[in-house]
């Protein structure tokens, strides 16, 4: 099994919802970035997303957009945040990480050569945000050869005929966009998140993540309620955002926060 | 035998083209591809369409033959298609019209657009005026310094303009800021794209509202020059206005094709705005297809005098042109395109675009090389009245 399919059957079995947060690889500065994820860790965290930056994100709202800005300022590349995996690895084998970024920098290095690397080093997972399941047959074969999970995004526009193309496709878990906007924004209705997931369901047995919108313990709770995992982003990148200038304070902020949301999705027991 | 018939199902040129979007835009795009498909064959469409480029724009425009110029450059006569003399002064206008009924056709009540020089904000604030539809136009903040007369215009058609200050804040900016109002806004809002980049089916749908460029050329020619050109020269920066004029000539094998590209400082320096030339494939924003972009895949800032053509990518069609060999691109340089622009306007009286004197830069070099008794055709693009704040500034001279 991979860590992926390890940890949610886990969860599963626990009756424990996922906890994934997100940061930006190289933010606020690229040595800061392994202390930073096992911070998480620490914090409740169970699977990591870690951003590859990119110079134009596209589906990324201005806070995640800074913080590609901060990165690439520091020159984070690819193999740099591959390098950050393989040393995040020597002392945490366990929890799975999720590379989560755009096509351009992965197709620049060409994918056969990523996959090789990011397997090397202990990647799980790879969430290409611009990477639709119609464009994915050049790309999946490499990566699944290489035992790395293709997680896809599932939008509230997604009609049936999607969710099952994207369903055939995907493997570790699938991250259903919980509204129309870019990373960040502010409206959350767990309604409707509720009936698309229940569509959803019914087209597949993956876990269900849920991000966008995830800001503190409360809305963790929310989301927790109805999805197998969510997935907080944007509000932590801006605490980073906040801290950038002393970076020294980070991990302790961030593993705060995390614990919040991990208490409140653990209440939900 | 290369199969001209592009783009497949997908939208794809060759290996360039597709939908590399996120979810979200995935079932907007569909349903944009459907309705494009039923209304390009709808009478009641076409014939509405028909009458906007006749009576609001003022097609067809005239193919002009331009002896001062043909007799200085010493060679093959000059002819300019007058793409500048449409209402707003460009060919953007032929798109926006097109895609504006779309959004019509398709109950949109708010178009939103991207622009580099202004040109295509402005087409689009003048059609979403006269459609009576809000009207949101992205511009890169260092484009609305560059291009002030096009913001002012703007605002004058009722259209708000939001500068964009992420990233290299010009035209690949305003692109990112207009995809991200989209997916926050689907329901409502149209994404009205300026050239034929973008996810599919934007490169095929530009493509087809500009080709009535080419068609007209088609029509003329014969009448005029007495056959049709050898030679057809325009700008590429996205490279609507390109592809507009080349599309219908494509499967005439006699007619050379020129693509112009920014050579900004030159392309031996990193400051220029030529992925063609010197760039390689890639994915940006939405398409796969040549661009310019560092050892890390991070896209790279261009440079170009024009901010029209200040880009770096390109459309997915003129990659797979210059793959199959059908269409030469070729680069001009800040330099060659101010040269160029002077010596129109002087010898002409038609005060060119920045961005289509780089076309008309390399007409230059061409018309000796063809030779007299030949003749090319140049898609006068754009008029330049929006440049000349920007030219008096970079020769010293103050107008207020």
């Amino acid at each position: 099994m991979t860590r992926l399919a390890t940890t949610f059957a886990r969860l599963k079995t626990a009756g424990r919802k996922a906890l994934i947060p997100y940061i930006t690889a190289g933010d606020p500065h690229p040595r800061e970035t392994v202390a930073l994820m096992h911070a998480l860790v620490r914090g409740g965290a169970d699977v990591l997303e870690l951003g590859v930056p990119f110079s134009d994100p596209m589906a990324d709202g201005p806070v995640i957009q800074l913080a590609c800005e901060r990165a690439l300022a520091h020159g984070t590349g690819l193999w740099q945040v591959i390098d950050m995996v393989a040393e995040f690895r020597k002392t945490d084998a366990t929890t799975p990480v999720v590379l989560m970024g755009y096509l351009n920098p992965i197709e620049w290095r060409g994918v056969e050569a990523f996959a090789q690397k990011a397997q090397a080093a202990g990647v799980d997972g790879v969430l290409i945000v611009d990477l639709a399941v119609e464009e994915a047959p050049g790309y999946l074969p490499a990566l699944r050869a290489h035992g790395l999970d293709c997680i896809f995004l599932l939008a509230p526009t997604s009609p049936t005929e999607r969710i099952e193309a994207v369903a055939r496709e995907a493997s570790g878990y699938l991250y259903y966009v919980s509204l129309k906007g870019v990373t960040g924004a502010a409206t959350l209705d767990v309604d409707s998140v509720a009936s698309k997931l229940g569509e959803i369901r019914a087209h597949t047995q993956l876990p269900l993540a849920v991000g966008f919108g995830i800001r503190d313990a409360a809305s963790a709770a929310a989301v927790g309620r109805v999805a197998d995992g969510v997935v907080v982003g944007s509000a932590l990148v801006a605490e980073i955002e906040r801290h950038a200038a002393a970076p020294e304070k980070l991990p302790e902020l961030l593993r705060a926060k995390l614990a919040e949301m991990r208490g409140a999705l653990d209440q939900l027991r | 035998m290369t199969n001209l018939n592009v783009p497949d199902i997908r939208g794809h040129f060759g290996k360039y083209g597709g939908q590399f979007v996120s979810e979200t835009l995935m079932a907007p795009l569909r349903a944009l591809i459907d309705a494009y498909e039923r209304l390009k064959g709808d009478p009641a469409f076409l014939a509405e369409l028909d009458q906007d480029l006749k009576h609001y724009v003022g097609r067809p425009s005239p193919l002009y033959h331009a002896e001062r110029l043909t007799r200085a450059w010493g060679g093959a006569q000059v002819w300019l298609k007058r793409e500048d003399l449409n209402h707003t002064g460009a060919h953007k206008i032929n798109n926006t019209i097109g895609q504006a009924l779309l959004a019509k056709y398709l109950g949109k009540t708010r178009i939103i657009a991207e622009t580099g020089a202004g040109q295509h904000g402005v087409a689009s604030a003048t059609i979403a005026a006269r459609l009576g539809l809000k009207c949101v136009v992205y511009m890169g903040a260092e484009d609305v310094q560059r291009q002030s007369p096009n913001v002012y215009r703007m605002k004058l058609l009722g259209a708000e303009v939001r500068p964009v200050h992420s990233g290299t804040k010009t035209l690949k900016d305003a692109m990112n800021e207009a995809l991200r109002d989209w997916v926050t806004n689907v329901d409502d809002t149209f994404y009205v794209i300026g050239t034929v980049a973008g996810p599919h089916p934007y490169p095929m749908l530009v493509r087809d509202f500009q080709s009535i460029i080419g068609r007209e050329v088609l029509q003329q020619a014969p009448a005029q020059i007495g056959r049709q050109p050898d030679a057809l020269i325009a700008c590429v920066g996205g490279g609507s206005n390109a592809i507009g004029l080349f599309h219908p000539y494509i499967d005439l094998p006699d007619v050379a094709m020129y693509g112009v590209e920014a050579g900004g400082r030159g392309l031996e320096t990193p400051e220029h705005a030529a992925p063609l030339s010197a760039g390689r494939p890639g994915v940006l924003h939405g398409n796969r297809t040549y661009i310019m972009a560092d050892e890390n895949g991070q896209i790279l800032p261009t440079h170009s005098i024009s901010a029209g053509l200040d880009y770096p990518g390109v459309g997915p069609e003129h990659a797979w042109l210059k793959d199959i060999g059908r269409v030469h691109y070729v680069a001009a340089t800040d330099d060659e395109a101010l040269a160029a622009f002077h010596e129109v306007t002087r010898l002409e009286g038609i005060i060119p675009a920045l961005e289509t004197a780089h076309a008309l830069a390399y007409a230059k070099k061409l018309a000796p090389q063809l030779g007299a008794g030949k003749s090319m055709v140049i898609n006068l693009s754009g008029r330049g009245d929006k440049d000349i704040f920007t030219i008096a500034r970079l020769e010293g001279i103050s107008l207020t």
